[in-house]
């Protein structure tokens, strides 16, 4: 009985720690981003392997997304004779959850771990230590382009996402099942608000990115200087990255009602 | 990985593909569209508009001539309707305008009944002639009064 407790109690320790050091480490991504310079280059080279290389397969899980819900939103409409309504289901269901929050997850696995191996790399192989040793601070050249880039990166990839899967409805909606495609685009037009749906789901977006560099960048940057310790540390991003973003999401929607 | 600049151009393309999504979604889907001052504006009162909502299509015989700009209480407590329609339409002043409903679950819209009249309803004038949305509850309810008092009587 003592061990359990003493176990649990050991585990809350850490886990308060290890949130507290991640608030530090949060802190001091911000506090790099208002001192000068500022890191352009490192930061388009991010966009470029967070976001350009992401594209393909946000676009592609989007159009799927779109297809299935447009499938199973047809077959289940078309009971109450509420067909037209697809466009609005389809819509409204990317718009204010599954676009976010798929594309935050797929960033994740994607971005996320490949953000998290490289840093862990880096300080596997004394990278950063080596940076340090020339005076340059590796969070403000290293961590927080990186950080920034993921957050800039998520609502684009979101909306992209969203837009993919409104056709990948349609696709299955319209041309494949019949309907039409006025009543389709009309539907989604009149029951997508955009201050409620739209700016909502671009707010979760850039929450959710937050989340992920922070979760990816501190995991890599606190790995242990091994190979176990570098996969351990992707590892730990998807899985930390992927529950965050779940929790976070329902906290979003239960607080600001998006 | 591809030169410098060349990433910079396939960037470029991803941040610009994805402020298009964005617009996209806001314009498009959101419905944020840019109105011009062409716009062609009618008011209609209402006792009932049971579940109409802003942007809510104006469809003649079918076709979307415009939207559902704005809904307001009148001084009299019934519903004022904002519309704004194509501009350029020509509506004689005896059209009458109902609120239907697509489907028995869809979204309800406004449905223009063209009249006959020689004269045409100018920007800003309202049409006389309306027929509110018909609300299911109502018509069971008073269904069931009916049979109610049927079988009443025949008791």
């Amino acid at each position: 009985m003592a061990t359990l407790l003493r176990s649990i109690g050991a585990a809350a320790v850490r886990f308060t720690q290890e949130l507290g050091a991640m608030a530090f480490f949060a802190a001091e991504i911000l506090l790099a981003v208002v001192t000068p310079p500022v890191r352009i280059r490192p930061f388009l080279d991010e966009l470029y392997k967070l976001g350009v290389l992401s594209l393909l397969i946000i676009c592609l899980s989007g159009a799927v997304v779109g297809m299935v819900l447009g499938l199973q939103g047809y077959n289940t409409l078309v009971r109450f004779g509420a067909a037209e309504s697809l466009g609005a289901v389809v819509g409204l269901s990317l718009i204010r959850e599954l676009g976010p929050v798929l594309t935050a997850l797929l960033a994740t696995g994607r971005a996320g771990s490949a953000t998290a191996a490289e840093i862990g790399t880096m300080v596997a192989t004394e990278q950063l230590d080596g940076l340090r040793m020339m005076s340059v601070n590796p969070v403000h050249l290293v961590v927080t382009p990186k950080a920034l880039a993921m957050t800039a990166v998520m609502p684009l990839l979101s909306a992209l996402f969203i837009v993919c899967g409104i056709f990948g409805g349609y696709l299955v909606g319209v041309v494949l099942m019949g309907l039409d495609g006025g009543t389709y685009l009309t539907s989604l037009e009149t029951n997508v608000d955009f201050v409620d749906d739209v700016l909502g789901s671009l707010l979760k977006a850039l929450v959710f990115g937050a989340l992920v560099g922070l979760v990816a960048t501190y995991r890599g940057y606190t790995a242990a200087p091994t190979s176990a310790g570098v996969s351990s540390a992707t590892t730990s991003t998807v899985v930390v990255g992927s529950v965050t973003i779940l929790v976070f999401d329902y906290f979003i929607t239960a607080l600001w009602g998006v | 990985m591809p030169n410098t600049s060349r990433r910079d151009l396939v960037v470029g393309l991803f941040v610009l593909a994805g402020l298009a999504a964005l617009a996209f979604l806001s314009i498009r889907v959101g419905g944020l569209s840019y109105k011009g001052p062409g716009g062609f504006r009618l008011y209609a009162r209402f006792d009932e508009i049971g579940g109409l909502k802003p942007r809510a299509p104006v469809v003649i015989a079918g076709v979307k001539v415009g939207q559902v700009e704005n809904i307001s209480l009148g001084d009299d407590y019934r519903a004022v309707v904002e519309m704004d329609l194509d501009p350029g339409l020509r509506l004689p002043v005896d059209t009458s305008a109902s609120i239907l409903t697509a489907g028995i679950l869809g979204d309800r819209y406004i449905s223009l009944q063209i009249g006959g009249e020689e004269e045409y309803l100018r920007d800003g004038e309202e049409i006389s002639f309306t027929e509110s949305a018909v609300l299911l509850e109502r018509l069971l309810g008073r269904f069931i009064h009916r049979a109610n008092l049927q079988n009443g009587s025949t008791e």
